[in-house]
């Protein structure tokens, strides 16, 4: 699982790119017709950079595991469960947890768009915005889960949520085999990304034989 | 509208390439436009059906060849003319008209921490109206082509499914996306079975899941 923290060590170009200018001269623009706080903007990034990302989901699935009442609350009313642990905000105000089992697999899309549960996920990867991923994953889903790895046996049930609506959903992944003496802590270093939003299992502990 | 947007069940779009340790934001500039859109949506010219119409109204060859920032951009630039907050002279020479007057931004750098965490709202209970269906009904999709903006997707129209959860009475976006007052009704999850949306090759157990305003549907 990456840090949350963004890496930087993509090499910057010397030469700002056309896209890069025409951003910088919208901002000034904006900003000396008082359209828009600089410091405002740079508080969004600094949210969305350091502080809202894939670990606030992980904590909320590591909870669930290890706390039943909690799974119960966060399966009936998802958007309070995770208020709970304190995650709230845009894109999260109407979430539904979906949970996956041995005998069904949730995957979640947005076909139209690019829907994804912000407080719980932070902002989607390029290829959640894909138009690959988008066309494919309500007409093949199980085509999809292969190229991610993931090969489900034919009597796995697959639910594909396809987010038309201001609904956000999040996948409950199975907890791996072999944890049983995990902490909450060490059971959320297992919950990547991939897994919430179901192109995934969860990771297996270190050790376990795979 | 049946625009390029709409994806789900097209074939060609290629493989699907997850990039490892994926930053946020690839360049700075795309967190200043993701910002930008955020900031600028706090003056409430526009809403966020509206915000998606924007996107959705690309020409279709800029909207596969557009980065994902590169659209928000286009769209934000776009949204600003329409609703007078800049002009095009403005943004050509890069400063304001002379004589406009300096406004205050309504979103501050101490507000706009917290803006991450706010909770919006298009929920509109208030609105009472009775749902017209329950958990269990089947129900069809009608055959919509709207020009403009809508969250039903072709792959799902003139479909039949079965109602698996109520969710409330919500802004409908077809109406809110071109100002056109929110329409609040109930809002659905349906389920779809694979085959009824893709044929006899889809595998009999599998279904996709759609949240479909009232309007989009009838009883089966």
């Amino acid at each position: 699982m990456p840090a949350q923290k963004p890496e930087h060590e993509h090499t910057h170009q010397a030469v700002p790119s056309e896209l890069a200018l025409r951003t910088k001269a919208l901002e000034s623009l904006l900003v000396e017709k008082g359209l828009v706080d600089p410091a405002a903007l740079d508080a969004l990034v600094d949210a969305y950079e350091n502080k809202i990302g894939p670990r606030n989901g992980a904590r909320v699935v590591a909870r669930a595991w290890v706390d039943p009442a909690f799974k119960a609350r966060l399966i009936e009313d998802g958007g309070a469960a995770i208020a709970e642990l304190g995650y709230a905000g845009a894109q999260g105000e109407h979430m539904v947890v979906v949970e996956n089992s041995a005998t069904v697999h949730n995957l979640v899309v947005c076909t139209l768009c690019s829907c994804y549960p912000w407080p719980v996920l932070g902002l989607p990867p390029v290829w959640y915005k894909s138009a690959a991923y988008r066309s494919r994953a309500v007409i093949d889903p199980r085509g999809v889960l292969a190229e991610f790895g993931l090969q489900l046996a034919e009597d796995v049930e697959v639910r594909v949520w396809d987010s038309t609506a201001e609904i956000r959903y999040l996948v409950l992944p199975e907890r791996p085999a072999g944890t049983e003496h995990m902490t909450e802590e060490e059971l959320a270093a297992l919950v990547t990304r991939d897994a919430m939003i179901g192109v995934a299992k969860a990771r297996a502990p270190e050790g376990a034989g795979r | 509208m049946n625009g390029i947007h709409d994806l789900g069940g097209m074939h060609g779009m290629g493989a699907i390439c997850p990039e490892k340790n994926e930053p946020v934001f690839h360049e700075p500039w795309e967190g200043r436009v993701y910002a930008i859109n955020r900031a600028l949506a706090v003056w409430g010219k526009w809403n966020i059906d509206a915000s998606r119409h924007g996107i959705e109204r690309l020409p279709p060859a800029d909207y596969l060849r557009m980065s994902y920032y590169e659209k928000w951009l286009a769209r934000v630039v776009a949204l600003l003319m329409e609703h007078g907050l800049i002009t095009q002279e403005e943004l050509a020479s890069g400063r304001p008209a002379p004589g406009s007057p300096k406004l205050t931004p309504p979103l501050t750098g101490a507000a706009a921490a917290a803006l991450a965490a706010n909770r919006g709202n298009y929920m509109r209970p208030e609105a009472k109206a009775k749902a017209r269906f329950k958990p269990g009904d089947r129900v069809r999709t009608r055959k919509l082509n709207p020009v403009g903006h809508t969250r039903l997707p072709r792959y799902a129209r003139g479909r039949e499914g079965v109602i698996a959860r109520a969710h409330g009475i919500f802004v409908f976006p077809d109406s809110n996306a071109h100002f056109e007052g929110e329409q609040p009704q109930h809002l659905y999850s349906v389920r779809f079975a694979a085959r009824e949306l893709w044929g006899e090759q889809a595998p009999p157990r599998d279904s996709v899941y759609l949240d479909l305003w009232d309007s989009y549907l009838e009883r089966a």
